[in-house]
């Protein structure tokens, strides 16, 4: 009996031991999906997140001599299990949370705020969070969906030597409220610049999209604009390269411009462009160093096969702005254990210029940060890849564009206000 | 023809060849209904299981790689060049019917004579665990699927029907996809072998009689069992081919499993335990989706296919509650 209990007893303590983290780690609780409808997307993006916490682990010990821990939570693209995942890693001294899915992060919004942990959404969440305002605890810099269809439009604007009145554009979306999203910006833009917009839903997961293809077929727009996700886009670029539609001509959103969603069309996808608000490939030194840190060593994601996608990309991208906001948290506060409400201050005073991009081994991969109290939206700085079937890879086709900022932060400032007032909010007074 | 009504055509054709894909989803559910009574919600994850299958072998992509590879820190990822189609095919064909007596053997023969909803609960843990080995053992990234179907759209179709427009309307022709038109004929084939399966082979009388009367068919001495595994079997089989041309279309990838969703209304239309209802059903909610959504759903906002097609199923329903072709039980007291 007594070796019984002690035999609990020692069971228990394991327990502790191993799940529970040493104080003084960093926790970055890493909301992901790899699992489900949307989960190659998502094992893609985390496998870049995790990779770039582990090597920053592996190289420098951690951010600023601190460890860092990414427990791993599967949220399969849910916003109840998203929910659970929150509430079940808060607890244990999460600094900030990336949950990947705009519906989560709708769901995630009020209560971030109430517990005083930042939320960072790049290029995706609610837009008008960019109102640090009246978004104390939420973030989405570098740019937001209003930014994607402004610099969307911009582009066009460049292919048709700055004129297009007359020229019909098409928005293909999913329909949701991720979907519907840049509708607004789109329509101001609409009127702006003399062009007809016309959008066309997709009901989700869109794996037949037949009908929206032939009305696009028969309408002629001189341009499509796709905000989709998942199997909605790889059908989209398959019926779009079916029917003869020119696919230079056909622009995705960021989440619609992955490996995942092009190479299902084989050749077809040739010359399909998305937006991108970072750097495409492996042609960057910090690539060297997952290299030697963490696939030489075996520590990497999935064996490193997602190395170097989109997603990929990304992913480690979000985990750098991460860290770089740690480290700065860790300068104002002069302290290497962070609180969330400390962490905030970080992502506020976030400053990522060219030459520490350069000292990050990521020369020229993203526009320079320069975040505030009032900015948790960033500059909105976005650019156009396009994909090489034959090669099998993106390449970007522009530099980095600004957003119309005219157009967007009105609709920010009315769509936060909104917000604040519909939930009594008195936006704070930033210095 | 004004381009208008060559519009309305144009959406009559793909809405049928639309119509012959949920079809092949729904032909699976019907088999498993007809000889079981078991409603199976796992259809729509076994034409993923086998879709990932098929193109596993035809990559030559070794098994649980990624498991063998996290345990034992190996590179794994492939034994060779994959294997030729056909023989790809052949042996996906054979990994169903080895997944068919599994699971009679596993799970259906310790559920015999339990209350159909819990059959039906049996079948949806059955979907969760195959879709999370399949994951296991092909892992969760998105697969190019090409056994060589004709795809694109059809420029001879195209040229003949700009051809009956209307001169100097400058229409462009009907667009169909070969790969509708290819699911169409494969489509057609199966009902075709199906039904002469059934009404003229031994185990075909048999799956009948089982169909028909479970007491009675084990009275004559016909095993409930070995119908099960032939039945799921046959399930797989359709499950594939249903596999092969969705995952033609988006990929292999796991939101191939929610195609199970485009064919319950053709099932509720067309009646659970009739083929030529599965074909008929799929045929007018393709049609029927297709056309509310150009005649109606732009008023409406725009994608209505989804909601329409459950609307369509539920208003045969009022009319024949067993569906169009679907066996109209009386029970008296």
């Amino acid at each position: 009996m007594k070796l019984k209990k002690m035999g609990v007893a020692l069971l228990a303590a394991g327990l502790l031991v191993t799940s529970v983290p040493a104080m003084a780690d960093l926790m970055f609780p890493v909301l992901s999906y790899r699992t489900g409808p949307f989960g190659a997307n998502g094992a893609e993006n985390a496998d870049g997140y995790l990779d770039y916490f582990a090597l920053l682990n592996e190289r420098d010990g951690g951010i600023g001599g601190v460890k860092v821990q990414t427990p791993e939570c599967e949220t399969e693209y849910k916003p109840e299990k998203g929910v659970e995942c929150y509430e079940s890693t808060k607890g244990n001294g999460a600094l900030l949370y990336q949950p990947l899915s705009t519906g989560i992060t709708y769901q995630l919004i009020p209560k971030v705020t109430a517990d005083k942990i930042p939320m960072l959404t790049p290029g995706y969440g609610r837009t008008s969070s960019a109102n640090g305002k009246v978004f104390e605890y939420v973030f989405n810099y570098p740019a937001n969906y209003w930014d994607g269809a402004s610099v969307g439009v911009k582009y066009m604007l460049d292919q048709e030597k700055g004129d297009l009145k007359g020229k019909k554009i098409t928005l293909v979306y999913h329909n949701s409220a991720y979907g519907k999203e840049p509708i607004r910006t789109l329509e101001e833009l609409s009127k702006k610049h003399g062009f007809t917009l016309k959008t066309i839903p997709v009901d989700s997961p869109g794996q037949e999209q037949k009908s929206q293809w032939l009305e696009i077929r028969r309408d002629k727009p001189d341009y499509v604009l796709m905000w989709g996700w998942g199997v909605m886009n790889q059908v989209a670029i398959s019926e779009a390269s079916k029917m003869g539609f020119p696919m230079d001509k056909f622009i995705g959103i960021w989440w619609a411009g992955s490996e995942n969603d092009v190479k299902p069309a084989g050749e077809g996808a040739n010359g399909y462009k998305a937006l991108t608000f970072h750097g495409v490939g492996k042609d960057f030194p910090i690539f060297k160093d997952i290299e030697t840190h963490l696939v030489a060593k075996g520590k990497a994601s999935n064996g490193g096969k997602n190395i170097g996608t989109a997603l990929y990309n990304r992913g480690l991208y979000f985990a750098m702005l991460a860290a770089e906001a740690a480290a700065t948290a860790q300068k104002i506060h002069n302290t290497k254990d962070l609180t969330g409400a400390q962490m905030r201050d970080g992502l506020e005073a976030l400053k990522l210029d060219k030459a520490r991009l350069e000292a990050l081994g990521l020369a020229n991969f993203a526009p320079e940060i320069t975040a505030s109290c009032e900015n948790h939206g960033g500059s909105g700085l976005v650019a156009v890849q396009q994909w090489d079937a034959k090669a099998g890879s993106w390449k970007l086709v522009s530099d980095f564009m600004q957003s119309d900022r005219e157009v967007i932060d009105a609709l920010i400032k009315a769509d936060s206000e909104a917000f604040a007032a519909e939930n009594k909010i008195t936006p704070r007074e930033c210095k | 023809m004004s381009p208008e009504l060559l519009n309305v055509l144009e959406v009559i054709i793909n809405g049928l060849l639309a119509g012959v894909m949920y079809s092949l989803v729904a032909l699976g559910f019907v088999l498993i209904y007809k000889a079981s009574g078991i409603f199976n919600y796992a259809q729509g994850v076994m034409a993923l299981f086998a879709a990932l299958t098929l193109v596993g072998f035809q990559t030559g992509q070794i098994p649980f790689a990624h498991v063998i590879n996290t345990i034992f820190g190996t590179h794994l990822e492939t034994w060779g060049p994959g294997l030729p189609t056909f023989f790809a095919i052949l042996l996906t064909m054979g990994v169903m019917v080895l997944f068919a007596y599994l699971v009679e053997r596993i799970v259906l023969r310790h559920m015999v004579n339990q209350a159909p909803i819990i059959l039906f609960m049996t079948t949806i843990g059955l979907a969760y665990f195959m879709e999370g080995f399949g994951d296991l053992m092909w892992g969760a990234d998105i697969k190019t699927m090409d056994v060589g179907l004709p795809s694109g759209a059809s420029t001879w179709f195209e040229t003949m029907t700009a051809g009956w427009a209307t001169e100097g309307s400058n229409y462009p022709g009907m667009y169909v996809d070969m790969l509708d038109v290819a699911a169409a004929g494969i489509a057609i084939l199966l009902v075709v072998v199906l039904t002469l399966f059934s009404q003229y082979t031994k185990t075909g009388r048999a799956l009948r009689a089982v169909a028909d009367d479970h007491q009675a068919a084990l009275t004559v001495g016909i095993s409930l069992r070995t119908i099960w595994v032939i039945v799921w079997s046959i399930a797989g089989f359709v499950a594939l081919v249903a596999g092969i041309m969705w995952g033609a279309k988006s990929g292999v990838q796991f939101s191939l499993s929610l195609i199970a969703l485009k064919a319950l209304p053709v099932l509720i239309l067309g009646g659970f335990t009739s083929i030529p209802g599965a074909i008929v059903g799929g045929l007018i909610i393709g049609v029927g989706e297709k056309l509310f959504e150009y005649s109606i759903g732009g008023m409406l906002g725009g994608a209505t296919e989804n909601w329409f097609a459950y609307v369509l199923a539920l208003f045969f329903l009022m009319f024949r509650p067993q569906g169009l072709f679907g066996e109209r039980i009386i029970e008296r007291v």
